[in-house]
């Protein structure tokens, strides 16, 4: 069986666990057996709708201290699952909880991980996983030796689809055990798209000149349905929040489209950026090093060029 | 209070990837290494950060690797640390290294074990979960902030769009990110201190691997930029719906 560990917030499943469902779904598939999932706290999506997306059995724990996050928590109860269920293989996430939770069971089940998977393990000669290194620079092939494996599997490299079916929803009877971490408080940004999870992203850097010109950059990113982010230098100028850096020290992110305006496309920027499926560059230095690392780029004012591509983007979709 | 910092050797962030061996070794000729910045610039600064304030802190280093490490383990040495272990062993099996970590921390009953978010090369960030693990620690993973009042750490973490704050009794693991501190330059006094601080070389202790690095491969070269006239910013549009299919 493979085991999918379904991330929840605020009652509803995070996007990047529909994928990584789905992704575990289809190596179910190929390895000939069934995908169940997991899910821990109160979660008010229909549970039994997951199987719209393969997964034949949910496994949950409907209760509210599971809301609060504890990686030692989740692993004792992810644990007890896979032992109990015989998962050979458990899918997470790569976000921040994946990252926290993944390798722990690792240890737990004596589970090779791979983390940051980009595609489905190969498994017809042993069991052999892609995955992103050197900062999105290379892929490496991963064979996992265990018999129990972890994937975690990077946001946007497989992609949700959604069928008929219906999941079994079978409540958890296991003990939770005592959190050593108390969370005071969480700080979330109401209404926006995360970046991690977002499909578009528009981003400005040092070119914008200052955080009042920042209009350009959102009208389009709300004509868009994009998420915002930035380079370096203005989140370190406080012209925008920390939580939108992208680059070496700032987020990693792989969206769809990556919309870089008035960012020169030093090699950090890169470094957090270039997985991105397509890259479109604004900027008005023909010779500025991100038009290397573009699908598209328009060499001009970005004040000019942005807001038509606003006018033209709203166009395409029928807004007004 | 006694602190360890897990420190890696990674290739320079500007370095040209490639690999040789019929593509299953990064090719190291011509390579600058240096200290994995998430290590350097956030846990090791963080923790000298928290030896000033409170100066009877005791700062240990840790790497997994060969002699090559040495000078990576020097240059964290002048930046601040007390004494540092090296294992000597060129794994890079994720279970294998945090195993060692794990066996020189039970050893010497650290209060604090900080890494970085996760090394530039391989991008794994598992090692500070599978040492908290091992030693039965909470883990606190993706720390932007952390402050310390007695044995009792308050620490931010990132969350999906936005930040959550923990607070946990010490002994504990955190990884670190941006935010934690900032990046330091070593001094000349550190430079020249750091040649007679301890490095001790330790055998590693029996452990099993759970992965293997079969190959590596480059992404497929980009086609090339097509670029649009300023004049016609529709047409990139048109390019993103019809032919990239994005949007």
């Amino acid at each position: 069986m493979v085991l999918i560990f379904l991330d929840q917030a605020e009652g509803h499943i995070k996007k990047n666990s529909f994928e990584a469902a789905c992704y575990g779904v289809k190596l179910a598939e190929n390895l000939n057996t069934s995908a169940e999932g997991i899910v821990l706290g109160t979660v008010t999506d229909d549970l039994a709708a997951l199987g719209k997306y393969g997964l034949k059995k949910i496994h949950t724990l409907k209760n509210e201290v599971l809301n609060n996050f504890d990686d030692q928590v989740f692993a004792h109860i992810i644990a007890e699952v896979a032992k109990s269920a015989d998962a050979k293989v458990i899918i997470f996430s790569n976000n921040f909880n994946g990252k926290a939770v993944a390798p722990r069971l690792s240890v737990r089940l004596k589970a090779g991980l791979v983390s940051g998977a980009v595609a489905l393990p190969d498994t017809t000669n042993g069991f052999v996983t892609k995955k992103s290194v050197f900062s999105g620079k290379a892929f490496a092939t991963i064979a996992i030796k265990t018999d129990i494996k972890i994937i975690s599997l990077n946001a946007n490299a497989y992609k949700a689809t959604k069928g008929e079916g219906t999941a079994e929803v079978v409540a958890l009877n296991i003990e939770i055990p005592a959190s050593k971490v108390t969370v005071k408080e969480v700080n979330k940004v109401a209404g926006e798209i995360p970046l991690s999870e977002a499909e578009l992203v528009v981003s400005g850097g040092r070119g914008l000149k200052g955080p009042e010109n920042w209009a350009i950059v959102t009208d389009l990113a709300k004509a868009l349905g994009a998420a915002t982010a930035c380079s370096r230098p203005v989140s370190d100028s406080d012209w925008r929040p920390h939580h939108e850096h992208v680059g070496q020290t700032g987020l990693t992110i792989a969206p769809n489209l990556y919309f870089a305006i008035g960012i020169s496309g030093a090699i950090q920027h890169l470094a957090g950026v270039n997985r991105s499926k397509t890259i479109v560059v604004i900027n008005k230095d023909p010779e500025a090093p991100f038009f290397k690392a573009a699908d598209y780029g328009i060499v001009g004012d970005a004040f000019e060029v942005v807001p038509k591509i606003t006018e033209a983007v709203k166009k395409l979709k029928g807004i007004s | 209070m006694k602190i360890l910092v897990c420190i890696s050797k990674t290739p320079d962030t500007t370095a040209k990837i490639a690999f040789t061996d019929n593509n299953t070794k990064f090719a190291e000729a011509g390579v600058q290494f240096i200290l994995n910045p998430y290590d350097e610039w956030y846990a090791l600064v963080r923790a000298i950060e928290l030896k000033e304030a409170n100066p009877s802190t005791v700062l240990h280093l840790i790497n997994v690797g060969g002699t090559d490490s040495d000078p990576i383990i020097r240059k964290a040495l002048a930046l601040g640390g007390d004494e540092a272990i090296r294992v000597n062993s060129a794994s890079h099996d994720d279970f294998y290294i945090a195993t060692q970590i794990a066996e020189v921390a039970k050893q010497n009953n650290y209060d604090l074990i900080f890494t970085g978010k996760e090394t530039i090369d391989y991008n794994g960030s598992s090692i500070g979960g599978m040492v908290a693990e091992l030693l039965e620690l909470p883990y606190i993973s993706l720390a932007t902030k952390f402050t310390l009042e007695g044995n009792v750490a308050t620490v931010e973490r990132e969350i999906e769009g936005g930040e959550e704050t923990d607070v946990v009794t010490l002994p504990a693991v955190v990884s670190c990110q941006k935010g934690m501190a900032e990046q330091r330059i070593p001094n000349m006094r550190g430079i020249m201190g750091a040649r007679t601080k301890p490095l001790k070389v330790v055998e590693p202790v029996q452990a099993d691997t759970f992965t293997e690095t079969a190959s590596f491969e480059l992404p497929p070269a980009k086609a090339g930029v097509k670029l649009v006239p300023a004049d016609q910013p529709e047409e990139l549009v048109r390019l993103l719906h019809e032919e990239a299919k994005v949007i």
